[in-house]
């Protein structure tokens, strides 16, 4: 037996061998939830250091793939990626061989002949970075895809609960508003049945995934009901042509019945946590001084997003294909 | 190595970093993760005994400073580093189990010196093993036990695994 290979029998417990992608939290099972996390709080020490960066992606190749606008998100990639000194190449459709007619799986072909070793994807098509994943040979995470998944924001949702509440088991999270719609919404429910907390999805029936049947999650269509009882509230952006197509009143009365208001945090305990996934639409579906209240953990969930990706990407990015 | 063995071989290297460092003024000992990390905190039970200071532990995981990531088929954990004082001007002691190849040792340079400009860096092992692939030599040393490579050296201490001992495993 070589000196590498006793090492590596001797080393602490290791990631599932099998797991070279994150497409979804559907697939994860709790303990591999729970491996993200941890790697995530080891990762937050980075965060704190005076200078934010260590060598464990050395060599690697990250592409940020995003055809569809985005800040956070992408950002958050990139400068995860760069702490722990992957190579980070930025691709956007416009501008590129995509305008040409390129198809996706052609592209991320290219990619990966150019050296990628992990391609991060936001798509507006539900399904793009499983596509992705099957054609190209690189681990693959969606940065969300059309109305289907979020998993890194869900991800980092849970990261947030947990370092703020202590645990995810028995939490009631409610998620408040344009649901049908929401895939961080859909990944959130994935995520946090899976960890034992109870979802509660609240809004009007025309914006709530009736279809949806998961164990541990109910619909409620009365926020007023739930408010006083829950550990997290999460209202999601209103779209503002939501309204356009008759699907809510008016975001004035949007805001009437599910709005996160000043009045509705006064009835929420005082140990529970208002969190929203971005980009806001302030004074709709929540109230600016509610999402600046010290109960807000809003600003976190951004740097927290830090530390859940470079968990990931060296979860995902160590393993040779 | 019975417990006595070891509770000796460390009251030993205690007072040599006493001895070598006139005291223990502007010292910080740091465990290397796992078992480096409880035998960092003895060497500094022992350090208040005989010279009434309390000297910081800090505890450092050079996981992502392995040279050896993407190489092997499976991702290692992240543990915690916590480093309670600014490394900048100290004298750190590194401690670890046992040293054997010497690259944990270099992934461990790497992380600290990450952290500031330590005024230099020494190396207390419990078990110097041999078979070393870098140029790193430790300053303290519990005890010299030559192995043959296909072999295995455990640790095993109270805190992590419920009794004090080495074992030489073939």
């Amino acid at each position: 037996m070589s000196v590498a290979e006793r090492e590596l029998q001797q080393a602490p417990s290791p990631a599932p061998a099998t797991r070279k992608h994150c497409l979804d939290l559907d697939d994860y099972s709790a303990a591999e939830i729970r491996e993200v996390l941890d790697t995530a709080d080891a990762m937050q020490e980075i965060l704190r250091r005076p200078i934010k960066k260590a060598p464990g992606l050395r060599g690697k190749m990250v592409v940020n793939c995003f055809y569809e606008a985005s800040t956070r998100t992408r950002v958050s990639f990139e400068v995860a990626a760069k702490n722990l000194s992957a190579d980070v190449v930025n691709f956007s459709a416009g501008g590129s061989s995509v305008e040409k007619g390129e198809s996706l799986i052609d592209t991320a072909k290219t990619l990966v002949a150019l050296g990628a070793n992990v391609i991060v994807i936001r798509h507006s098509m539900a399904g793009a970075p499983h596509v992705v994943a099957r054609n190209a040979g690189a681990s693959v995470i969606n940065a969300g895809d059309g109305r289907h998944a979020h998993p890194t924001q869900a991800l980092l949702d849970l990261y947030t609960m947990r370092s703020r509440i202590g645990r995810l088991d028995g939490l009631k999270v409610a998620i408040v508003g344009d649901v049908l719609h929401s895939r961080v919404a859909r990944s959130n429910v994935h995520g946090l049945t899976r960890m034992g907390a109870e979802v509660i999805l609240c809004g009007p029936a025309t914006l709530l995934p009736v279809h949806l049947q998961v164990s541990g999650m109910r619909f409620e269509h009365d926020l007023d009901a739930i408010v006083e009882d829950v550990d997290v509230v999460m209202p999601l952006r209103i779209q503002k042509e939501r309204a356009d197509g008759g699907l809510i009143p008016s975001l004035r009365e949007y805001r009437e019945r599910w709005g996160v208001t000043a009045q509705r945090q006064a009835r929420m305990r005082r140990d529970a946590l208002i969190m929203h996934p971005g980009p806001m639409n302030p004074g709709v579906e929540i109230d600016p001084e509610v999402a600046t209240s010290p109960q807000s953990v809003i600003e976190s969930q951004v740097s927290n997003g830090v530390a859940i990706r470079m968990s990931l990407l060296y979860l995902l990015a160590g393993v040779p294909l | 190595m019975s417990a006595e063995d070891m509770r000796r071989a460390l009251t030993r290297i205690a007072h040599e970093i006493i001895e070598h460092n006139r005291g223990v003024r502007n010292l910080v000992l740091v465990g290397m993760r796992t078992r480096g990390i409880p035998l960092a905190k003895r060497l500094a039970e022992r350090l208040d005994e005989f010279e009434g200071t309390q000297v910081p532990v800090g505890e450092l995981d050079i996981t992502l400073y392995r040279d050896d990531i993407g190489i092997r088929a499976m991702q290692p954990l992240v543990g915690s580093t916590a480093i309670p004082v600014d490394v900048s001007g100290k004298v750190i002691v590194l401690v670890d189990d046992v040293l054997f190849t010497g690259r944990s040792v270099r992934a461990a340079l790497d992380a600290l010196i990450d952290y500031g400009r330590p005024r230099s860096i020494q190396l207390a092992v419990l078990v110097d093993r041999g078979h070393r692939e870098l140029p790193i030599r430790p300053d303290y040393v519990g005890k010299n036990v030559p192995t043959s490579i296909e072999e295995n050296v455990a640790v095993l201490l109270r805190e992590t695994d419920g009794a004090d001992a080495v074992e030489i495993r073939a």
